[in-house]
C-alpha cells in the first residue's frame, strides 16, 4: 500500500502546487489577505505531500519491496541499510524526487518566513508555486519513481556500485539543496520584476537564500570531488567533464550573485544586474539537470541517462527561464540604480568580481555546449581539460589578484593608497612565498610558484582586513580583542570564505604541478619506486565483502630511511549483483600529501606467476583543495547565523507596523 | 580630468566599460587561443580511415572492442583493436582500464595515431554505468546501422570476427 499512498501524495501535491501558485498570484492580485494566505498553506500542505511520497519510496528501499520498479531496478537486498536508503535517490526518478523535496520544502520556508512585503511574498510564492507545478507535474506524469511492477522480481538490480559510498550518499542531497535553493532566488527576482521594484531591502531579503543555496552548493560539489577522488581511482579531483561543469555554473553564478546583492543591499545599484544573475542562477541549475540526465554530452560521470525524457526537461527549461528572461527583458528598464562610484571602490572591485565570474561561466558554458556546435555543423568531437585551464586559471587569476583589495576599500570612493599600505605586509608574505616554492621546490615550476603565491596572498589578504577591523598593532591588544569579539558574524563569514579560497588555490597549485604518479606491474614482493617513497606489495589475498568479492592487496609504503610509513591496502571489488568491477583506493595520508594506491587488473608476469598492475600517486598538498572548499562553505554559514540578517528584516517589519 | 563626460551616468558607464572591457578581451582571447590547440574530433575507424587523418593529430577514436584482442603486457601496457562495421585500428594504451572496460562493448579513447598506423591511447574514456554508451559512439554506430538498442552490443561483436 506504502506505494500507493505517495503516488496519491505526489496527485496532491501537484494539485496543491498548482493552488499555491493560483491562489497567491490571485491574492496579490486582489489584494486579498486571505487568498496569500491560503497559498502560503497550499505550499506547506504541497511540502509535507512531498514528504510523505518520499517518506514512502525510502520506505520501500528499505524494506527491498522490489514490487516497485524503481526499487527493484535500483537495490538489492544485501546491500548495507545506507545505500538501500541512499539508493532513493541513485536513479532519475528518485533524484527528481529529491529535486521535488527540495524545491516545496524552499517553498514552504518561504511560505514560512517573515518581515517580507506582503505583495513581493505573495507573488514569490506563487513564482515558487509555478516551478512545483513544472518539476511535480515532470515527475508524476513522465519520472513517476513509484510506479508497480506487475510481476515483481524476486530479487533487486542493486545500486552501481561506484555510488555504494558515504560521501556519494550525502553528495546528490547538498549538490540538490544548493542547486533547487536557487529556486528561491529566481523567484524573488520573478516577483521582483512583476512588482517593477528593487531596492536595498529586496536585495537584503534575498541574501539569506542566496548564501543558504551557495553554501550548500559548496559543499556537494565539494563532496562530490572528494568521492571522484577516492573512489573512482583515477587520481584526480577534477576532470573538467559536462557533468562536474553543469554544478560549477551554478555555483560560479551564485558567487557573483552573493557580491553583487551586498552591492544592490548597501549602496542601491547594479540592481538590474542581480536580477538577471537570480535568473541565471537557477537556469543554470535546471541547464545541468538537463545535461546530466539527458546524455546530449558524452560524460564520465553519466548516470541514469534518459534522452527522451530529458528533451521534457528542457521544455522545462525553456518555459521557466524563458518566461523568467522575457520578464526581465520587459521590466528591467524600470529599475533605475540609484547612486554612482568612483573607479577606486568597493563597488568597483565588485564590479570586477561580476565581469571575471560571469566570463569564466561563459567560457565554461561554450566548452561545455562545444561538442553540441560541433555537431550542428556536422562534426563530432569535444574540448579537453587543457582548454578549462587555458582560460580558467588566467582569469580568475585577475580577480584573486584585486580580492583582498574589497574588503579593506572604502564604499563610493576608496583610498588607494591606504589600502596598498595595508596590504603590505600580506604582499610582501606572499611573494616571499612564492619565491620560495620556487626556489625549493623541484623540478622549478615559476607557474605553480605564482599559484601558491596567489594563495597566500588571498589568505595575508583576509587576515589583515580582520586585523585592520580589529585595529591590531594599533591599539592595546584587550581593546583588539574586545573589537574582534565585537565583530559580526558575517565579517567572520566572509573572511573564513576568503582564507578558504587561498587554502583552494595553494592546493590546487601545488597538486597541479607536482603530482608524481608511478604504475608497474608487481607480483607479490615485488616493489616499485614512488618519488622517494618505495612501495612493495606484499600480498594479495581474497576477501569476501557484505555485496562483493573482493582481492585485498597489501602494499607496504617505506620512506628513503627504510622506515614504514604505513600499510595500505587497496582492493580489487567485484560485486555479484551486475557483475561490475571496482577499485577501493588506499590513501595514506602524511601531513598535507596523500599517497594514493589502486589495485588494479591481475595479470602474468614474465615468469608466469600472478602479477597485479598497481598504479600509484603522491598528491602533494591535496587536502588542502578540499578543506579550501569546506571552509568557504563553513563561512557561508556562519554568514547566515549573523544576527544582522534576521534584525535587519525584524526592525523592517517593525518598522512596516 | 576634464577630457571625462560631465554627467555622472555616463562617467560610471565609462568606469565600467573601462573595468569590462579588458577582462572581456582577455576572455575571448584566451577562449579562442584554448579552443585552437584543445578541440580534439571524433572519429571511428573507418571514419578516421576515410578523413586521412594525420599521424600525431590529437582525436577520439571510438568503436568496439574486438573480442579476444586484448593482451595486456607485461610492462603495465595494453594492447587491443578497435572496430567498427568496416574497418578497425589497433591501440596501444599504457596504464590501467577503466573497470567497466570490456570486450565486445563500446570505448572512446583519445590520443592520437602514430607513423605506423597504431593508435597510442592516453586517455580510455571510463563510465560509472554499465549501461551507458558515449553519444558520439552512439551516433556513429547507428550511422552504419549496426545500432541494436540500448546497452546492446552489435552483432559482429558476438564471437570472434573478422572485418
Amino acid at each position: 500500500m506504502t506505494a500507493e499512498f505517495g503516488q496519491f501524495a505526489l496527485g496532491l501535491a501537484l494539485g496543491l502546487s498548482l493552488l499555491q501558485m493560483v491562489v497567491s498570484a490571485l491574492g496579490r492580485a486582489r489584494r486579498n489577505a486571505v487568498l496569500t494566505g491560503a497559498g502560503e498553506g497550499a505550499a506547506l500542505a504541497a511540502f509535507a505531500c512531498v514528504t510523505i511520497a518520499f517518506g514512502c519510496l525510502i520506505w520501500a528501499f528499505v524494506t527491498s519491496d522490489f514490487s516497485v520498479l524503481n526499487v527493484a531496478e535500483n537495490s538489492h537486498t544485501e546491500k548495507p541499510m545506507l545505500y538501500k536508503v541512499a539508493g532513493a535517490w541513485g536513479s532519475h526518478e528518485g533524484s527528481i524526487l529529491l529535486w521535488c523535496f527540495a524545491l516545496t520544502g524552499y517553498g514552504a520556508a518561504l511560505a514560512l518566513a517573515r518581515g517580507l512585503p506582503w505583495s513581493l511574498k505573495a507573488l514569490t510564492v506563487a513564482t515558487q508555486g509555478a516551478l512545483g507545478v513544472l518539476f511535480i507535474g515532470y515527475m508524476v506524469f513522465a519520472s513517476n519513481p513509484l510506479i508497480r511492477l506487475a510481476s515483481p522480481p524476486i530479487e533487486g538490480n542493486s545500486l552501481n556500485p561506484l555510488l555504494q559510498d558515504p560521501a556519494l550518499a550525502a553528495h546528490p542531497p547538498f549538490l540538490y539543496a544548493g542547486y533547487v535553493g536557487l529556486s528561491v532566488v529566481f523567484s524573488f527576482a520573478v516577483a521582483a520584476l512583476i512588482e517593477g521594484r528593487i531596492d536595498a531591502a529586496w536585495a537584503r531579503w534575498v541574501r539569506p537564500w542566496a548564501l543558504a543555496a551557495w553554501g550548500l552548493l559548496t559543499i556537494g560539489i565539494t563532496l562530490g570531488s572528494f568521492w571522484a577522488y577516492y573512489e573512482l581511482g583515477w587520481g584526480g579531483w577534477w576532470f573538467w567533464d559536462p557533468v562536474e561543469n553543469a554544478s560549477l555554473m551554478p555555483w560560479l553564478v551564485a558567487t557573483a550573485l552573493l557580491h553583487s546583492a551586498v552591492v544592490t543591499e548597501k549602496r542601491g545599484a547594479l540592481a538590474a544586474w542581480t536580477v538577471f544573475l537570480a535568473l541565471c542562477a537557477f537556469t543554470l541549475s535546471m541547464l545541468g539537470a538537463f545535461l546530466v540526465r539527458s546524455g546530449v554530452l558524452t560524460s564520465v560521470h553519466a548516470f541514469a541517462v534518459d534522452p527522451k525524457r530529458g528533451l521534457l526537461l528542457l521544455g522545462i527549461l525553456g518555459l521557466a527561464a524563458g518566461s523568467g528572461f522575457a520578464l526581465f527583458a520587459w521590466r528591467a528598464p524600470l529599475l533605475k540604480d540609484q547612486s554612482a562610484f568612483a573607479p577606486v571602490s568597493r563597488e568597483s572591485t565588485l564590479v570586477i568580481n561580476n565581469i571575471v565570474l560571469a566570463a569564466v561561466t561563459t567560457t565554461v558554458l561554450a566548452g561545455t555546449l562545444w561538442p553540441l556546435i560541433l555537431d550542428a555543423m556536422g562534426k563530432q568531437g569535444g574540448v579537453g581539460a587543457p582548454y578549462y585551464n587555458t582560460v580558467v586559471g588566467p582569469l580568475m587569476a585577475v580577480a584573486f589578484l584585486i580580492l583582498p583589495a574589497g574588503p579593506l576599500l572604502a564604499w563610493k570612493r576608496g583610498d588607494a593608497l591606504g589600502v596598498t599600505h595595508r596590504l603590505g605586509l600580506a604582499a610582501g608574505v606572499a611573494v616571499l612565498a612564492a619565491l620560495a616554492i620556487f626556489a625549493l621546490v623541484q623540478p622549478r615550476q615559476a607557474l605553480a610558484a605564482f599559484g601558491v603565491g596567489v594563495g597566500v596572498w588571498l589568505i595575508g589578504g583576509a587576515l589583515s582586513e580582520i586585523f585592520e577591523r580589529a585595529h591590531a598593532f594599533r591599539a592595546t591588544w584587550r581593546e583588539s580583542l574586545r573589537r574582534l569579539g565585537g565583530l559580526p558574524r558575517g565579517a567572520w563569514g566572509m573572511s573564513l570564505a576568503h582564507i578558504g579560497l587561498g587554502v583552494f588555490v595553494m592546493g590546487a597549485a601545488y597538486e597541479g604541478a607536482w603530482k608524481i604518479e608511478a604504475t608497474e606491474v608487481l607480483s607479490a614482493g615485488g616493489h616499485l619506486s614512488l618519488g622517494s617513497y618505495t612501495l612493495t606489495l606484499d600480498a594479495v589475498t581474497d576477501r569476501l565483502g557484505p555485496n562483493y568479492d573482493a582481492e585485498h592487496g597489501v602494499v607496504r609504503v617505506t620512506d628513503p630511511g627504510g622506515a614504514v610509513v604505513c600499510n595500505a591496502t587497496p582492493e580489487r571489488r567485484t560485486f555479484a549483483t551486475g557483475g561490475q568491477t571496482t577499485s577501493k583506493v588506499a590513501i595514506c595520508p602524511r601531513g598535507l600529501d596523500d599517497i594514493y594506491i589502486v589495485l588494479g587488473e591481475r595479470r602474468m608476469a614474465q615468469d608466469g606467476a600472478s602479477a597485479w598492475l598497481v598504479r600509484s600517486y603522491v598528491h602533494p598538498w591535496v587536502h588542502l583543495i578540499f578543506l579550501g572548499p569546506l571552509l568557504m562553505g563553513l563561512g557561508g554559514i556562519l554568514s547566515l547565523s549573523d544576527r544582522r540578517l534576521r534584525l535587519a528584516a525584524g526592525r523592517r517589519r517593525g518598522a512596516e507596523a | 580630468m576634464a577630457f571625462l563626460p560631465r554627467s555622472r551616468t555616463a562617467r560610471r558607464r565609462l568606469v565600467l566599460f573601462g573595468v569590462a572591457a579588458p577582462i572581456l578581451a582577455l576572455a575571448v582571447g584566451l577562449t579562442l587561443y584554448g579552443l585552437r590547440g584543445s578541440i580534439s574530433y571524433f572519429y571511428t575507424p573507418s571514419q578516421a580511415l576515410t578523413a586521412h587523418v594525420a599521424a600525431g593529430t590529437p582525436i577520439q577514436l571510438g568503436g568496439m572492442v574486438r573480442r579476444g584482442s586484448v593482451a595486456k603486457q607485461t610492462d603495465g601496457g595494453v594492447t587491443f583493436v578497435v572496430e567498427d562495421h568496416t574497418s578497425h585500428s589497433p591501440v596501444v594504451f599504457k596504464g590501467d582500464l577503466p573497470d567497466l572496460f570490456r570486450e565486445g562493448q563500446g570505448v572512446v579513447a583519445t590520443g592520437a595515431y602514430d607513423a605506423k598506423g597504431v593508435f597510442v591511447a592516453n586517455q580510455i574514456l571510463a563510465k560509472h554505468d554499465e549501461r551507458y554508451m558515449p553519444r558520439e559512439l552512439t551516433k556513429a554506430l547507428k550511422a552504419q546501422g549496426e545500432w541494436r538498442g540500448e546497452g546492446q552490443t552489435p552483432a559482429y561483436g558476438a564471437g570472434n570476427t573478422s572485418s
